[in-house]
């Protein structure tokens, strides 16, 4: 797809020649892996959130977000997001990301990691994308002296494995005692950065739901012209037909409500009430899309949609269970739910009307 | 097949500036006692009153030329007025059919005398529009109309009835689709033509037909032999349905799409106060993040529109999307209130009154299935 983003254009272009759902499930195996990284480390993106200084390419948020729904539309399983994310995570405090495929943590909201004053780490994190995957995470964790990001080998950690619901790797990560290799205490005051990493992990997958959407949109329909039933295509048949728009009704909510929230944060960053209605609202309007959307797209697909050779679950599986991580629907409806409540009815309007 | 576009567009500060001019307004006229901002149905009584101060701050035909008394202002400036007037309430009832679709449709169809003589009054709020389409055998299919428009000398003389109109009884004005020729084989939507109708004229009868609230907005018009000069008839005879109609994205796309029972919500806030639990907190804070996926859906389209775009499909969507969450929003309150124990007779007024308006969200203005098969269109499978 043409944009004005290039960034996120020559994203697509690398996806679509190294990463084709339809190609990954024909091969049977993972080799597309490393030659898809290797693709993709040549164009500078797994760290094009890393400034130039510290060995990025130094690309806006924006930039990001845009190949982040490419990754989506793609459905791709390949820790680039994460390594997006980690790499973010590091410059923020300063340090320099190691070569290869990174992860972070915690992502899960309820996690919490310790870090005591001679750099060891401490905990759980659950959820943790592509882990066994990659030989690094970026960790913040809590320290003596305020919030610390630090870089962890997985290697010096206890790994339980995990897959999500499309058998994407995601394993609880035990910290005992585990050294970094580099840390830094994150010194700007006021930020909550364990928070703005929770919102810029929740926009990431909004954003890959919408870009999942996007695609499974444009399966179905044309799949309803291609199939014949009852002697016509069944898009012929109202019931299909309203069916698909309400399909289309949800991947255009999916994706305003996430376009909204990665404008805001790449315009103005992560503070305040605004930014936690933009990514609550663009988390859960995008999950309850993704519910109802892989809903529908089964439906029409039938039979042959629900089997393992069809690209259709590599897609509705991913967008659900995207759903999960980085705060849930649930999660971030309490989250928003407590802040509306506390501030009152008055200012309920005055919120939404500043967006 | 098209894809539905979305751009994170954002009202511009200007807007920002004149929401606060609007809002001090409905503040004094709420302290006045003109309406009670609690109550989706107060001040009726006001209604005329209240368009002639709307009119006198220049918020009514704001986007129209300067010629016909408008202010040539943005579109997205008379966004921000309609949604301040929706979320307080305000008795909008004379102006808002006017200022949303009539006038548009004058300004674009009308005989150069009528755009001289009638635009002028509505800017001022003196003239109520409303809109005769639905007849009793023609709903949302409108090429089915069969009240007829009869050449006679110097103009046009009408008989039948129109149904469902909503206001007729207070409006000043009609814009009615009247059947001038029988449809063709080649194209049923031939024949119908556009009229202006003013509603004093004799031969005109509005009878009010009470509605399942309690209200008696809604309209029985009968036409008898009722003569509407050659010069009201609005764009081609008998090609109305070329006629139609970018004013529909508007028409679709607005904040009254998703604002009509904001109250409910905002009442429920209130009286769940500070710390409500767990469940109820979800519940509100779902009910807010999706209607702000609506909002930012809709502001979009209105960017696009003032951008010279026609985001039909898009509008479709906006509509279908918003009116279905809007009728569901005073159930799911409902259950949400249910989880407290309130006694709290202004909320539950307002929430008996929202449950009852509900079924109607989804029929006025092109019906939920009128919208998906829009939509089905520009998906490319009709």
């Amino acid at each position: 797809m043409q944009s004005d983003n290039l960034v996120a254009d020559a994203a697509a272009r690398v996806f679509a020649a190294e990463a084709d759902a339809q190609s990954i499930l024909l091969s049977g195996h993972n080799d597309w892996k490393s030659s898809l990284w290797s693709s993709l480390e040549e164009i500078g993106l797994p760290l094009a959130w890393v400034s130039d200084a510290a060995g990025g390419a130094g690309a806006s948020l924006a930039e990001g977000f845009g190949v982040i729904r490419e990754a989506g539309r793609a459905a791709l399983a390949s820790p680039l997001v994460e390594t997006l994310l980690a790499g973010w995570l590091l410059d923020q405090a300063g340090l320099h990301p190691p070569a290869g495929p990174l992860s972070v943590a915690p992502t899960h909201p309820k996690d919490v990691v310790r870090i005591d004053s001679e750099g060891r780490v401490s905990g759980r994190a659950r959820q943790v994308p592509f882990a066994r995957e990659v030989e690094h995470l970026a960790v913040i964790a809590s320290g003596p002296e305020g919030p610390v990001v630090a870089l962890i080998r997985t290697a010096d950690c206890k790994i339980e494995s995990g897959e999500n619901l499309a058998g994407d790797v995601r394993d609880t990560v035990v910290f005992d005692q585990a050294r970094s290799v580099v840390r830094k205490t994150h010194a700007q005051g006021g930020v909550d950065l364990q928070l703005s990493l929770l919102l810029l992990g929740a926009t990431a997958r909004g954003l890959q739901i919408s870009g999942a959407l996007d695609r499974v949109l444009e399966m179905t329909v044309q799949y309803s012209q291609d199939r014949v039933a009852f002697e016509k295509p069944i898009s012929k048949f109202q019931a299909v037909q309203h069916l698909l728009a309400r399909l289309a009704g949800e991947v255009a909510a999916a994706s305003a409500a996430t376009g909204s929230a990665a404008e805001a944060i790449a315009s103005s960053g992560f503070a305040g009430d605004a930014m936690l209605l933009e990514v609550a609202a663009s988390k859960i309007r995008s999950s309850e899309a993704a519910e109802l959307g892989a809903r529908i797209a089964h439906q029409v697909f039938g039979a042959i949609g629900f089997t393992e050779e069809h690209i259709l679950h590599r897609f509705t599986l991913r967008m659900l269970s995207w759903r999960d991580e980085f705060g849930n629907e649930t999660f971030w409806s309490l989250k928003l739910g407590e802040r509306i409540a506390a501030n009152g009815a008055d200012e309920l309007w005055p919120l939404l009307a500043s967006r | 097949m098209t894809t539905l576009q979305f751009d994170a567009l954002r009202l511009p500060a200007y807007c920002q500036e004149l929401r606060k001019e609007v809002r001090a307004f409905l503040a004094d006229e709420i302290a006045a006692g003109v309406f009670d901002p609690n109550k989706t149905d107060s001040g009726g009584e006001n209604a005329d009153a209240f368009a002639r101060r709307v009119g006198q701050r220049g918020w009514i035909g704001m986007t129209w030329p300067k010629k016909y008394g408008g202010q040539e202002r943005s579109f997205l400036e008379r966004y921000v007025v309609t949604e301040e007037m929706r979320v307080a309430n305000a008795p909008v009832m004379k102006f808002f059919v006017a200022d949303r679709q009539s006038g548009p449709t004058l300004i674009r169809y009308a005989d150069e005398r009528i755009k001289q003589e009638v635009l002028p009054r509505i800017v001022r709020g003196e003239a109520g529009f409303c809109i005769g389409m639905s007849e009793p055998n023609s709903g949302s299919d409108l090429f089915a109309a069969r009240t007829r428009a009869t050449k006679v000398d110097g103009g046009w003389s009408i008989t039948g009835s129109k149904v469902w109109t909503s206001y007729a009884h207070r409006s000043d004005y009609m814009i009615g689709l009247f059947r001038t020729s029988p449809s063709t084989k080649e194209n049923r939507r031939h024949g119908l033509t556009s009229f202006l109708v003013d509603m004093k004229t004799p031969g005109i009868t509005c009878r009010q037909i009470r509605q399942m609230t309690g209200q008696r907005d809604f309209n029985e018009v009968i036409f008898d032999n009722a003569f509407i000069p050659d010069h009201y008839v609005i764009g081609e005879i008998d090609g109305a349905w070329k006629q139609a109609t970018s004013e529909l994205a508007y028409e679709r796309s607005g904040p009254e799409r998703f604002l009509e029972n904001f109250n409910v919500l905002r009442q429920f806030v209130r009286v769940a106060g500070k710390n409500p639990g767990a469940r109820v907190t979800v519940g509100i804070g779902r009910l807010v993040a999706e209607l702000h996926a609506l909002r930012r859906m809709s502001v979009s389209v209105a960017s696009m529109l003032e951008a010279g775009r026609e985001p039909v499909v898009e509008a479709a969507a906006v509509k279908d999307l918003g009116t279905v969450w809007e009728q569901l929003l005073p159930h799911q309150v409902r259950e949400l209130a249910s989880l407290l124990d309130l006694e709290d007779s202004t909320f539950a007024q307002s929430l008996d009154f929202e449950i009852k308006t509900a079924p109607k969200l989804t029929i006025q203005g092109g019906t939920t299935e009128v919208l998906r098969g829009v939509i089905a269109r520009g998906l490319g499978l009709r």
